[in-house]
């Protein structure tokens, strides 16, 4: 048999159907569902008298709209979204799908609920219809967002039609210097390869930087492999990888537990397996770093300063000038001079408790500099936890918001949204035009960063405060 | 779904590389449970100031794209949120085809979902159109699908790939659940197959 990589091994046990051009259908294990992208998908099932194929499979939770303030427990005051909720409520209940309400204390963002409940599994395929299903990656599994049309035809087919994508290897090689984290790793590679660098591409992320992580950090890893333009990244799972699964709600047990393990530790790419394209990063040489642009390949390490338009080439000069405008920055200044307004630390990128732990570390006993600042945990479940270990009273010591599980400030569908001009320190994965906000000005940064931040009220090396 | 054969419309310029699926309609309007009516809105941010006022500059604004079908962007367009709100926002504007160097994976496959027609071109081609573009309505640009050539009203004419199927779905206007759906035994046998191999799913 000719060596596979991980990707190839995980399309090849999936293939339903291929044609002779290559056209496959690609069988789906998990389809994770919010209330944004999908009811337009369950209005087509009606339409055309559909069911959902396989209700088991197919587990939904509202994330995106839902407000974070311990008032959403009396409802949802904006009309839209509720509007939006309500028809999830009505989609779960109607197609018998795995349901997680608003208020139960379950809910939470959608690709840190899948992990959490143990419906993501190393091997699986796994589509939501939201970019950042890459998250899901971290476990060995092949995930990706899809649109909503797409969203219609899981539901009604259980499979993808899909072409296979290029293999991508990115290596980190070495260890991490002290202070650098998880978001620094993913940052650093999309400016090494541009944001559209993977398009085409299935990641996988190696190398002893990447074992060396915690699950929670790899998840923040491949989170971010769209923003890097591929659709999918993943990591080899490994004990690891094992140990977190292991004993969750909706894990295997039993012989079922044995009989998965056996096949799970074949999912590696094979030694001379076929890679088209190579990324190697030294460990050694990630910085903490931010962003000072609105694209997310607009990064640098902390101590850097503010670019020139003039250094880039082709359309990079004239989008560098515009996102300078936009950020109200000039070049040459440094980066650590920057004052920040708002502090935002939460997202499916940083909302897990080893995020909310990196940032207590900083923020122990120690009081914020902006106007304001927010955690947002990414469920309900590790709300529990970091009131449990103790995070939640740092936080609010030090003049933070704690809120309840949600998208949040990263996108800013509900109420947490920036002002025209605000500028944040945000853990969340997109500095866009307007993404926070109209006009709201988003640097991105690691949870441990946003925490110096809040604290200095300025862009900050994280490491002066260790 | 509308079927896309051959078109021959107004294009608009757009002259910005990472135009992100944000930018092309913001998160305000993805509280709709329709997908319909997002066309007044695309590009919300970039087309209406704070009152929402139009601001003249901004190209779809300009008399002469007011009716534009094509848009002509730079590389990686459709790059973040896989919201589909961003296709339907171009369809509902009157937008058919997208012409740009290169574009985000997603917002591709989305496109295709409904009737819109993305042509990746080499950057040296598309700067050429991009000219045409500027030229407003006294540059047509043609587009036929099943020859695979966008032409110019100069006669230049550049051919551009596009997926065998993709383009045969398109042509015909087919629904692809449908399609799949007459694949139910492939599926079907495959899902007894994993049930032996991978019982724990």
């Amino acid at each position: 048999m000719s060596p596979k990589t991980l990707y190839d091994k995980i399309w090849d046990a999936h293939l339903a159907h291929e044609a002779e051009d290559g056209t496959s259908l690609l069988y789906i294990d998990r389809h994770l569902v919010h209330e944004v992208t999908s009811p337009q998908a369950f209005e087509g099932l009606r339409m055309a008298n559909r069911t959902v194929r396989a209700p088991d499979k197919t587990i939904a939770v509202p994330d995106h709209n839902v407000p974070t303030t311990p008032d959403r427990v009396n409802g949802i005051e904006n009309p839209e979204s509720r509007i939006q909720v309500e028809a999830l409520d009505k989609n779960a209940e109607d197609f018998g799908i795995h349901y997680y309400p608003v208020n139960d204390v379950r809910q939470g963002i959608v690709h840190i609920v899948g992990p959490e409940q143990g419906w993501t599994l190393p091997g699986m395929t796994v589509v939501c219809g939201d970019s950042h299903t890459a998250t899901h990656g971290a476990f060995g599994a092949l995930a990706h967002g899809i649109g909503t049309s797409e969203v219609e035809h899981v539901l009604a087919t259980q499979t993808l039609i899909q072409r296979k994508g290029k293999n991508m290897k990115v290596e980190i090689t070495g260890k991490l210097a002290p202070g650098v984290t998880a978001k620094d790793i993913t940052l650093s590679v999309i400016g090494a390869t541009g944001t559209a660098g993977g398009t085409g591409y299935v990641i996988e992320y190696c190398g002893e930087a990447i074992r060396d992580l915690s699950m929670e950090g790899r998840m923040t890893v491949c989170n971010m492999a769209i923003e890097g333009g591929a659709r999918a990244g993943l990591i080899a799972p490994d004990e690891k990888t094992f140990a977190y699964v292991q004993g969750r709600p909706h894990a295997p047990k039993g012989a079922q537990w044995e009989a998965a393990l056996t096949w799970w530790k074949t999912l590696y790419s094979d030694d001379d397996a076929h890679w088209d394209k190579v990324v190697t990063l030294k460990g050694e040489d990630i910085a903490p770093v931010v962003t000072w642009g609105t694209s997310p390949e607009d990064v640098l390490p902390i101590n850097a300063e503010v670019p020139d338009p003039s250094s880039f080439a082709g359309g990079k000069v004239d989008a560098a000038r515009r996102a300078l405008d936009y950020m109200g920055l000039r070049p040459g200044q440094k980066l650590s001079d920057v004052e920040i307004d708002t502090v935002f630390i939460g997202s499916c990128t940083n909302g897990r408790i080893e995020d909310l732990r990196a940032a207590a570390e900083i923020l122990k006993g120690k009081k914020i500099a902006v106007k304001r600042a927010m955690i947002v945990p990414g469920s309900g479940l590790v709300r529990a936890q970091a009131e449990e270990e103790g995070l939640a009273d740092i936080f609010k010591e030090a003049g933070f918001e704690w809120r309840l599980a949600g998208c949040s400030m990263c996108l800013a569908m509900n109420p947490d949204q920036l002002s025209p001009g605000e500028r944040c320190a945000a853990t969340s994965n997109r500095n866009f035009e307007g993404r926070q906000g109209r006009g709201g000005r988003t640097h991105l940064m690691s949870p441990a960063m946003a925490a110096a931040a809040a604290v200095t009220g300025r862009l900050t090396d994280v490491r002066e405060m260790m | 779904m509308e079927k896309f054969e051959k078109l021959s419309g107004i294009a608009a310029p757009l002259p910005l590389i990472n135009v992100d699926t944000d930018m092309i309609i913001p998160k305000q309007f993805l509280k709709t449970i329709k997908r319909s009516g997002l066309g007044v809105n695309l590009f919300d941010e970039m087309r209406y100031d704070d009152d929402g006022n139009e601001i003249p500059d901004f190209v779809l604004n300009k008399p002469q794209y007011r009716d534009a079908q094509i848009l002509v962007a730079g590389d990686n367009f459709g790059c973040g949120s896989s919201r589909e709100h961003a296709p339907w926002a171009i369809k509902d504007f009157g937008i058919r085809c997208v012409i740009a160097p290169s574009y985000a994976d997603i917002f591709y496959n989305n496109c295709f979902k409904n009737g819109i027609l993305p042509i990746a071109l080499p950057q040296d081609q598309v700067d050429v159109l991009m000219k045409e573009a500027e030229k407003g309505a006294n540059a047509r640009i043609e587009v036929d699908l099943e020859a695979q050539t966008v032409s110019t009203s100069d006669g230049e004419v550049f051919p551009f790939e596009v997926d065998a199927f993709k383009k045969h779905c398109l042509l015909e206007g087919l629904d692809d659940i449908g399609l799949t759906l007459a694949k139910a035994d492939a599926i079907d046998s495959f899902e007894a197959r994993a049930a032996q191999a991978r019982p724990w799913v």
